[in-house]
């Protein structure tokens, strides 16, 4: 079926026949999973239009940036400082890697056995179905693991890639590299914009990524209430959207979502009634449009109150300290904001282990559902010490690992229904 | 189609590949039968209920979706196996704290609190390696009667290593010791010692206490009780009908006190 947006489908060099094929599974999908929800929250209307223009209004958006001269980042971890982007006057954009649709061209250059969020990266590109990436003038990759370090060699070859260097311990040299690898990335921006981040530019970037966190916090803090006033696959889209969304009419919007949750508190009203099991989830991002697993718990009887993920509390817990006036100190308090992520990268990372126990107090979560992608070691060897952790807390943890596809739904089922029944019952 | 409910309560667990039925009033089973799940589970489903007095039906197993859509006429809920497998254990053998259920597709090992709740469980993902279907590819591939497979194993005068789990792999190295002139009941007690290798890893993660209880369809195998029992140093107990379990429990589940289940709380969809 033509679009208004097949012209610039077709300039981005996105194969459209497939691409078509992607946006109706999407649709579809999204149809499922979100549309059939009863009782959801008008601010949502905001949400399901911008999802609905993913690949299409948003897109515009960033050709006409382009046109005006304005660079796009995209990134695919929570550590590449947005702020830094923003102060060279620049867009950037959380690319998604949250489908399956380019496994088997991905699979052409990655071996078989690769978490799926990296094959989706690679197969998106290749495949050419994602207008984000073929808008961008800089990918910016890390080395968080070592599946996304190397297969950002392999992107390298399709796309302009740079990478971060994540340091692995939290020690004073680490800090140090850090901090070198953020100049170094400033450097970078400088070079690929033509901008030269300044302190009143980068002063405002930090208070525009910081409102965007803070608004993130606000809903996160509201759905610590019984009944649960927002679905959690509702907070997750809105977690994922933060990604490519326009930060200030984002934040704004989220900022008016949130004046309607305090409403519907207020007159007791829940998506669920208030002795429906509360779960939270921990591990794994779950990008656009990974939504597979909420979908499964809250289709159990439960609802989901938290996220402990890249896309979720990882990423909006910490905010950057303002009240630096000079460029070296805000890159300072850029370098140790960052720093502060608890991604199971690290060791040691006893630090996630406390924020998830305390973010399940906080919830009221009455279960953790610990989420590892298929072939990512990091969460799935710290899983045991999640486990741990949340035991001795008194919190039931079931560990899930899954990817993707759609083959082993009936067994999640399954586990996640008897966990729900296990806190019903126990 | 009767919609009042009787005195009784019905257990089914649509399996993978048998659906047991039982017929409870109190806790006493006044009725019970099987049959094989075929391709059409709702068939086999009308044909077991077919002449029984009205009353309402606990579904558990892979099928419990498929009743609660299509069974209108009845009240049906819905438990996962695990539950259901908790609590029959738990009812034919109250002081049990850790129940084994291999099935035709599923394993999963279950924990229970002294009071005979789910404490923890683990369950195999999308993969049927190490479950009945397992065994019966296997049986198959040596041409031994599947009910006899456990005895046959039983007669090995060697233990040797089968080192794959998956069903395809496990059968090309079947087939290539066969070639090497290796007993079929050699083979077969490697093949039964795998299943039994992957099962205790998983009833370790739950953490065994004793007494433990073995059921589901697999739990017919002697070979598979025998070999665990040697692992876990401690005997396995062993209902008389394994892979009734799951159906008294669903139906045991519906008879007491009326706590909503996951299918009748309203779920944040």
């Amino acid at each position: 079926m033509p679009t208004p947006y097949d012209k610039m489908w077709n300039e981005l060099n996105l194969d459209l026949a497939a691409h078509e094929g992607l946006l109706q599974v999407l649709g579809k999908f999204y149809g499922d999973i979100y549309l059939t929800q009863e009782g959801r929250l008008k601010g949502m209307e905001y949400l399901d239009f911008v999802l609905s223009e993913v690949h299409g209004l948003r897109i515009k958006e960033l050709q006409e940036a382009k046109a005006q001269g304005k660079k796009v980042i995209g990134t695919f971890c929570v550590f590449v400082p947005e702020e830094l982007s923003l102060a060279a006057d620049a867009i950037q954009v959380g690319l998604c890697a949250g489908a399956e649709i380019g496994k088997e061209a991905a699979e052409k250059v990655l071996p078989r056995n690769t978490c799926a969020l990296i094959k989706s990266f690679v197969g998106f590109k290749i495949a050419r179905l994602c207008p984000y990436i073929e808008s961008c003038d800089l990918v910016v990759g890390e080395t968080t693991c070592d599946g996304k370090k190397k297969a950002y060699e392999i992107f390298a070859d399709y796309a302009p890639v740079y990478v971060m260097e994540i340091p692995q311990m939290k020690q004073a040299c680490d800090r140090d590299l850090w901090k070198a690898e953020i100049m170094r990335f400033k450097a970078e921006l400088e070079r690929v914009t033509g901008n030269t981040i300044t302190a009143a530019r980068l002063k405002e970037a930090i208070k525009l990524v910081n409102a965007r966190r803070a608004v993130l916090q606000r809903l996160n803090r509201l759905r610590a209430v019984a009944p649960a006033p927002i679905s959690g696959r509702d907070a997750l889209l809105i977690n994922q959207i933060s990604f490519y969304d326009d930060p200030v009419r984002f934040t704004q919007k989220i900022g008016e979502l949130c004046d309607e949750l305090e409403q519907k508190i207020k007159a007791g009203q829940g998506v669920a009634p208030a002795a429906t099991p509360r779960l939270m989830l921990s591990g794994c991002p779950m990008a656009v449009p990974n939504w597979k697993l909420p979908f499964v718990v809250e289709s159990s009887g439960a609802v989901i109150v938290g996220e402990e993920s890249c896309i979720g509390a990882r990423n909006t817990r910490d905010l950057v300290d303002e009240s630096g006036d000079t460029l070296e100190a805000m890159l300072e308090a850029i370098a140790l904001r960052y720093m502060r992520i608890d991604c199971a990268c690290f060791t040691p990372n006893t630090e996630r282990l406390e924020h998830i126990v305390d973010m399940a107090r906080d919830l009221k979560a009455d279960g953790v559902i610990h989420y590892g992608l298929s072939f990512c070691q990091p969460y799935a060897i710290e899983a045991f010490k999640v486990e741990k952790a949340l035991t001795a807390a008194g919190i039931p943890m079931l560990s899930i690992e899954t990817d993707y596809s759609m083959e082993d739904v009936e067994q999640l089922k399954t586990r996640v229904e008897a966990f729900v029944e296990m806190l019903h019952l126990g | 189609m009767p919609s009042l409910d009787g005195p009784g309560i019905i257990g089914l667990d649509i399996g993978s590949r048998s659906i047991e039925l039982v017929l409870l009033e109190g806790t006493q089973v006044v009725y019970q039968a099987k049959l094989p799940t075929t391709f059409d589970p709702l068939a086999q489903c009308r044909r077991l209920l077919e002449g029984l007095p009205p009353a309402r039906i606990v579904a558990t197993g892979y099928g419990r979706k498929l009743l609660l859509e299509n069974l209108k006429h009845h009240r049906v809920t819905a438990i996962t196996e695990i539950q259901a497998y908790a609590s029959g254990a738990h009812h034919l053998y109250p002081g049990v704290r850790t129940v084994l259920d291999i099935g035709g597709q599923d394993t999963k090992a279950i924990s229970l609190s002294e009071a005979g709740k789910v404490a923890k469980f683990e369950m195999n993902d999308r993969c049927a390696a190490g479950t009945g279907k397992f065994l019966e590819f296997m049986a198959t591939a040596l041409q031994v009667p599947l009910e006899d497979f456990g005895g046959f194993a039983l007669t090995a005068d060697r233990r040797i290593q089968i080192n794959s789990m998956c069903t395809v792999f496990a059968e090309s190295e079947a087939t290539s010791l066969m070639a090497r002139g290796e007993r079929p009941a050699n083979i077969a007690l490697g093949l039964h010692l795998a299943i039994v290798q992957r099962t205790l890893a998983m009833l370790r993660r739950v953490g065994v206490v004793a007494p433990v209880l073995f059921a589901g369809g697999v739990a017919h195998n002697p070979c598979v009780q025998t070999m665990l029992e040697e692992h876990l140093g401690m005997p396995v107990i062993v209902p008389d009908q394994p892979d009734l379990v799951g159906a008294l429990g669903a139906a045991l589940h519906g008879g007491r006190s009326r706590r909503p289940t996951q299918t009748e709380t309203a779920a944040a969809s």
